[in-house]
């Protein structure tokens, strides 16, 4: 039993069992138990030098740098290894020769075989070693032998670049690749003064997180493809960001000089995505400067778009738009930020007179809509990031994280690690599924509705635990019922819900009320309360009172001539479901606002150039409804979709609205906090596939692919997954198929060859990883399978 | 003193390392002895016994056995470190070419006392023969029924792994061997938690060497007050001493603790003809070296400490008058940067460094700065490595120079070549001349 004796302070604090008190440098301190000496002596203002710790990484007290001196121990032991413990006297370098010359000692022996090549070195100028050598080294070397040299540089992948000599063999890069990504491609391999990381022959680090070790590299060991020798850290400006690219909500660093990005970092987002983000996040930006970026207003003439003035082109719109009179439908991506989107929210109720507006790609459902307005719009923040890791269980639903929200993947492994149970219902146990160790509840696309209400007493159970999430993703909605199931089956159990889309701008989107039933803050439009709310804020006289049009109940209605003008923005033609060609021509007036050239902008009769994200001051909202403010790194003469849209109101004849992002953001503001009357939740009954001939394919959209927010990297295209079809043992059996067969899938509208991987796959399914959907269609259609050659 | 052959007591027998020759001299007789104790009770023997560890440490063996925590529902392992590869150590091979089952009965006995029911063998991979005789034995247990389940009707199973290592002097770390083990690359854990407490997958595991676990059987046989009746309060028993170098006749010699080298010597036929002795290492190249005037210092933890080398492996290397001390140095340093394991920046790269400055000496550039900062180097290692190869290789030179400065000052003019013929210190010197 320990007494705790009252501080001198005199007042009597409560002991606390789960503090201990020791001395560092002659000041004493308390400290949670299991504290390491590094990190007390931080909380003291003492930078103890260090190069293999890492506060995300296990400790492994090789780089020998952080060396002090506690009394009692014979030897210097490393602080970044030992644990805090009560009584404990620690003398740092502050106050211990012997530290100080330990540390002297090491920083001589890292630099003994260190090039020294700070000048074309991509580290220099931030370089913890160059930085420690000032702070802990001596100036000079006694060391006058010949270095160790390596040809160099080699490549862990084709973005990761390793130069040898420069390693300090700190094992943070390859901590980071077994411990945080699950992702062990690279390994420290020889011995001695040998030691260097590398790769198996034929397996190169094509992990989605390869950047962070990058970034956690305390030397210049490890460098891209796409940023060495571009610039100098001291010449680029920094500027806090959100990442444009998915619902995980990175904050970003951007670096940028001479008003164009030269690097992205993960910034450190404890709450979100801790000090890491994925390799999209980090290397796709070369967008911004692809050849096909628009610049200025474009109009049809003689059925070519050529350029016009924004006069000419404001009042080519406004006109076309106002002939329509009020039957114009909206769609945007979602690809915008939240003030953006909301700027559309506005426009489209108080200048087109309608609440025909979708946000949603293709695969979208009536269910979902309904699902969306009812228990996610408006709803806040969470849960949160911190909630999965503080969850019992977390069961996954039509969500590959791996693929569709690359930190939540992160987050969810570190639960697991900690004890979190993660379940997923899946067509397949995916290797991000074996990441978490997870469980798998077999299900064929279009049946999970059926396999979460049979789901064993046993896992309800798991989910009736205080703390329980459940995650759904957007790829939920393609398969009926299933989104009543998912609502249904929190209602039971009390489990959390979130909704995970892909896109950035989704979950903006949403709460702007981008949804033909649906104003901002998860207001129903049907509800007269909440419409005489939103004319309220938006000191409009009414708000229009019928429900809208979704998306493909729009482009419906343009082919039936019951809607006239599209309005556009941030779409792309894969988003819209197949068939929209048919409707874009038919429809009689088109402006699209983009920021680039594509195939929908081939459709308009007006195009208005935009600012991309990087070029300007917003916010998204991420998966957890968190907002995501992000700075302007770019300077830019292109306006914001919300500036577009106020102008051409003003042309329209509704002038003064709004367009400044504080003052949008603020008035989605007070949105917040509804109250009154939702949406009531969907009741569809779940529809299982009837049998049928092949299989049912299965396949989602992998974090990596040829889309033009990827443009103009080919570093980062080249570490994409290779496409492979997955089957069952029992089914690969029955098509006489092994392994590594190459296998044909046939669908509807095209087909997709690739290897064969065993694999373990609900009865009656195939999974086709990498893009298949331009070829097969989404999960669920039927397939026929084939080996290669075999017909 | 006299030799006190007790392990090395029938290798002069044909079939010595068979179970029936192992048999013949009431090998496997402790295993009944010992199933009649209680495991606890068995440890206590060890303990009383004052068995230390023969794989350079000298930790007592029994305390280690205490550390493994009972009742914890996990299972629990014995590993036999038999990686022998410190430069100078060659007992634990012999021991097990010629007499492998003291090796596995004393595996029974120590996994029965520590509740381990699987025991693992690491041998380092160069050696396959001894690695031959010790699988051939455990064939040999399990069907005598001495392996395997309900061993002699005790209630009590064992399975024993035969595992060879890859070439690694690291892997004889025990932390290490234990990566090594579960299949990863040979290098040393941190600390703690120890093994005693999560070793071998996480589980609380016992690693000894070849020589200490060996012993065990005849500890059991003829009690701890037999035990102790040999050797020093401290450093108790018998051992096998190892001498090789320049002696007329290397070889083992099994003999208490305290014995002298300069009985040892004795045994093995004195000096090479014509040569006097330079000095001689006590326990493998990872030991300061003596001279001389520590002839008749007892072979005990304390007395060699005292007089400022270790017992480590207690396999003496033995130099006369043709060696150069300088080149001695350098070929140890050599191995320690090519075993490094590269880990720790102090090893890595003061290997490295201690190296490319001894060869200096060697070839006789040196310099009186490169002199000092050597002994600087070594200093800036020691102590500060991550594991104790870095300790190791920070003895040779501190060592030398305490007895050979002047010698070693003469690489800032002259080779070492050219002092010392390297041919005359090997067994073809003459035979050219
Ligand atoms: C670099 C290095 C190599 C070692 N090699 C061996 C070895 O080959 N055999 C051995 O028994 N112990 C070796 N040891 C000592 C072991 O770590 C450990 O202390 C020993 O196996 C414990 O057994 P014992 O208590 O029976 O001596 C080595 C230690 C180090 C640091
Ligand atoms: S490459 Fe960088 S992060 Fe990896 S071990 Fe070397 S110094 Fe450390
Ligand atoms: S995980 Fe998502 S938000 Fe984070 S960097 Fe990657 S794409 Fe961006
Ligand atoms: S001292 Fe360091 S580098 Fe040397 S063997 Fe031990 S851990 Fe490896
Ligand atoms: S920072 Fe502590 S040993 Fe590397």
């Amino acid at each position: 039993m320990t007494v705790t004796t009252a501080s001198t302070s005199g007042d009597t604090l409560e002991p606390r069992p789960d503090l201990v008190t020791l001395t560092i440098d002659g000041v004493e301190t308390s400290v949670p138990k299991g504290t390491l000496i590094i990190r007390a002596a931080e909380q003291l203002g003492v930078a103890v030098p260090r190069f293999c710790d890492h506060p995300l990484l296990d400790p492994v007290a090789a780089c020998r740098m952080c060396l002090i001196e506690v009394e009692g121990m014979p030897k210097p032991q490393p602080a970044c290894a030992v644990t805090c413990s009560d009584g404990m006297v620690v003398k740092t370098q502050m106050t211990s020769a012997v530290a100080g010359e330990a540390q002297r000692s090491v920083m001589e022996f890292l630099l003994i075989n260190h090039p020294l090549d700070c000048p074309i070195c991509d580290k220099g100028g931030e370089c913890p070693l160059q930085n420690q050598a000032m702070t802990s080294g001596q100036g000079d070397t006694r060391f006058d032998g010949p270095k160790r040299t390596f040809p160099k540089p080699i490549n862990l992948s084709a973005q990761v670049l390793l130069d040898r000599e420069r390693c300090v063999s700190c094992a943070r890069c390859t901590r980071f690749a077994e411990q945080i990504a699950g992702d062990p491609f690279i390994e420290l391999l020889e011995r001695g003064s040998q030691q260097q990381v590398g790769i198996a022959d034929d397996v190169p680090f094509n992990s989605y997180y390869s950047g962070n070790t990058i970034q956690i590299c305390p030397v210049g060991a490890l460098t891209s493809a796409m940023y060495r020798f571009r610039s100098r850290p001291f010449d680029l400006a920094s500027t806090p960001t959100a990442c444009e690219h998915c619902a995980s909500g990175c904050s970003l660093r951007t670096d940028s000089r001479r008003n164009a990005v030269m690097r992205r970092l993960a910034a450190v987002d404890p709450e979100v995505n801790e000090e890491w983000n994925c390799d999209k996040g980090r290397f796709a930006f070369r967008y911004l400067e692809s050849d096909r970026r628009l610049t200025s207003p474009l109009v049809r003439e003689g059925g070519e778009l050529r350029p016009a003035s924004w006069d000419e082109a404001l009042v080519a719109a406004a006109n076309g738009l106002k002939t329509a009179d009020g039957k114009t439908g909206t769609v945007t991506g979602g690809r915008l930020m939240v003030e953006d989107a909301y700027a559309f929210s506005v426009f489209t109720r108080r200048v087109l007179g309608t609440n025909d507006i979708d946000f949603r790609p293709k695969g979208s459902s009536p269910e979902e809509e309904q699902f969306l307005a009812a228990r996610v719009a408006g709803r806040g923040l969470g849960p949160t990031y911190a909630d999965l890791e503080g969850a019992p269980a977390v069961l996954l639903v039509a969500f590959e994280p791996e693929d569709e929200s690359p930190i939540v993947l992160l987050r969810l492994r570190k639960a697991a690690k900690a004890g979190t149970r993660v379940l997923a219902v899946a067509p397949a146990a995916s290797r991000g599924l074996a990441k978490l160790d997870g469980t798998w509840i077999p299900s064929v696309p279009g049946s999970e509705a059926t396999a979460l209400q049979n789901l064993a007493p046993d896992v309800v159970d798991l989910f009736g635990q205080a703390g329980a999430v459940v995650l759904v993703g957007e790829r939920a909605a393609a398969s009926p019922g299933l989104l009543t199931a998912v609502g249904e089956l929190c209602d039971r159990t009390g489990a959390a819900l979130g909704w995970v889309p892909r896109r950035a701008g989704d979950r903006g989107a949403l709460d702007a009320g981008l949804l033909p039933t649906l104003l901002p803050g998860g207001r129903p439009v049907a509800d007269a309360a909440a419409r005489v709310d939103t004319a309220a804020i938006w000191g409009a006289a009414e708000v229009p009172e019928t429900a809208g049009r979704d998306l493909p109940t729009m482009l419906k209605a343009v082919e039936d001539r019951e809607i006239s003008a599209l309005l556009m923005a941030g779409v792309q033609l894969d988003d819209l479901p197949d068939g929209a060609e048919a409707a874009l021509r038919a429809a009689e007036f088109v402006v699209v606002l983009d920021t680039h050239d594509h195939a929908v902008v081939q459709f308009a009769d007006v195009v208005f150039p935009v600012a991309a994200a990087p070029e300007k001051a917003g916010s998204f909202v991420n998966w957890e409804g968190r907002v995501r403010p992000s700075s302007q790194p770019l300077r830019t003469s292109l306006m914001t979709d919300a500036r577009v849209l106020s102008v051409l109101g003003a042309e329209m004849g509704v002038a003064g609205l709004e367009s400044d992002p504080v003052a949008l953001m603020a008035q989605l503001e007070e949105f917040s906090g509804w109250e009154g009357a939702r949406v009531s939740p969907p009741s569809v009954a779940g529809a299982p596939p009837d049998p049928g001939p092949g299989l049912l394919l299965a396949t989602w959209r992998p974090l990596l692919e040829a889309t033009h927010l990827q443009s103009g990297e080919p570093y980062l295209a080249a570490t994409a997954r290779a496409q492979e079809v997955w089957l069952s043992t029992g089914e690969a059996r029955e098509l006489g198929a092994s392994e590594g067969d190459m296998i044909t899938v046939t669908g509807a509208s095209g087909s997709v060859t690739a290897p064969l991987v065993l694999a373990e796959v609900a009865a009656g399914a195939v999974v086709v990883t990498g893009n298949a959907h331009r070829a097969l269609g989404a999960s669920g259609v039927r397939v026929q399978v084939a080996v290669e050659g075999q017909g | 003193m006299p030799l006190t052959p007790v392990l090395s007591a029938h290798w002069d027998e044909a079939d010595s390392y068979t179970l029936d020759g192992y048999r013949r001299h009431g090998g496997y007789d402790a295993l009944a002895l010992a199933f009649a104790k209680q495991p606890d009770d068995v440890i206590q023997l060890v303990k009383d016994s004052g068995l230390r560890g023969r794989g350079g440490a000298g930790f007592p063996t029994g305390m280690k056995w205490g550390f493994v925590p009972q009742g914890d529902g996990k299972p629990h392992y014995l590993v036999v470190n038999a990686d022998e590869s410190e430069p100078g150590a060659c007992k634990d091979v012999p021991l097990m070419l010629a007499n492998p089952h003291s090796l596995v009965e004393g595996v029974v006995i120590a996994s029965y006392a520590i509740r381990a029911n699987h025991a693992f063998i690491y041998i380092r991979g160069e050696v396959p023969h001894a690695i031959r005789r010790v699988a051939s034995a455990v064939r040999e247990a399990y069907a005598a029924g001495l392996l395997g389940q309900n061993i002699l009707g005790s209630g009590f199973d064992l399975e024993v792994t035969v595992h060879a290592g890859a070439g690694a002097y690291i892997c004889g770390e025990e932390t290490a061997l234990l990566d090594s083990l579960e299949g990863f690359r040979g290098q040393p854990r941190l600390k703690p938690p120890f093994p005693a407490v999560a070793g071998l997958y996480a589980s609380p595991t016992v690693v000894n060497n070849v020589e200490t676990i060996a012993s065990v059987p005849s500890i059991v046989t003829n009690g701890a007050d037999w035990y102790t009746s040999y050797g020093s309060e401290k450093s108790p028993g018998v051992k096998l001493f190892a001498v090789s170098g320049h002696v007329e006749r290397p070889g083992i010699f099994e003999a208490p603790m305290g014995t002298t080298m300069r009985e040892l010597l004795e045994w093995a036929g004195g000096m090479r003809k014509g040569h006097r002795l330079k000095f001689w290492v006590p326990g493998g190249s990872s030991v300061p070296l003596l001279t001389e005037e520590h002839l008749d210092v007892p072979y005990t933890y304390e007395d060699i400490a005292a007089a400022g080398s270790m017992l480590g492996t207690g396999t003496p290397m033995v130099f006369d008058e043709t060696t150069s001390v300088t080149r001695a140095v350098t070929r140890w340093l050599e191995f320690y940067k090519h075993e490094s394991c590269g880990k720790c920046t102090p090893c890595r790269e003061g290997t490295y460094w201690l190296v490319d400055l001894l060869r200096r000496l060697e070839s006789g550039v040196g310099s009186d700065d490169d002199i000092t900062r050597i002994n600087e180097v070594s200093a800036q290692i020691a102590g500060r490595s991550f594991c104790a190869l870095g300790d190791a290789a920070a003895t040779p030179f501190p060592g030398a120079m305490k007895y050979f400065a002047d010698e070693i000052a003469l690489g800032t003019h002259t080779a070492a070549s050219d002092l010392y013929d390297p041919v005359a210190a090997t067994v073809l010197a003459g035979v050219n001349a």
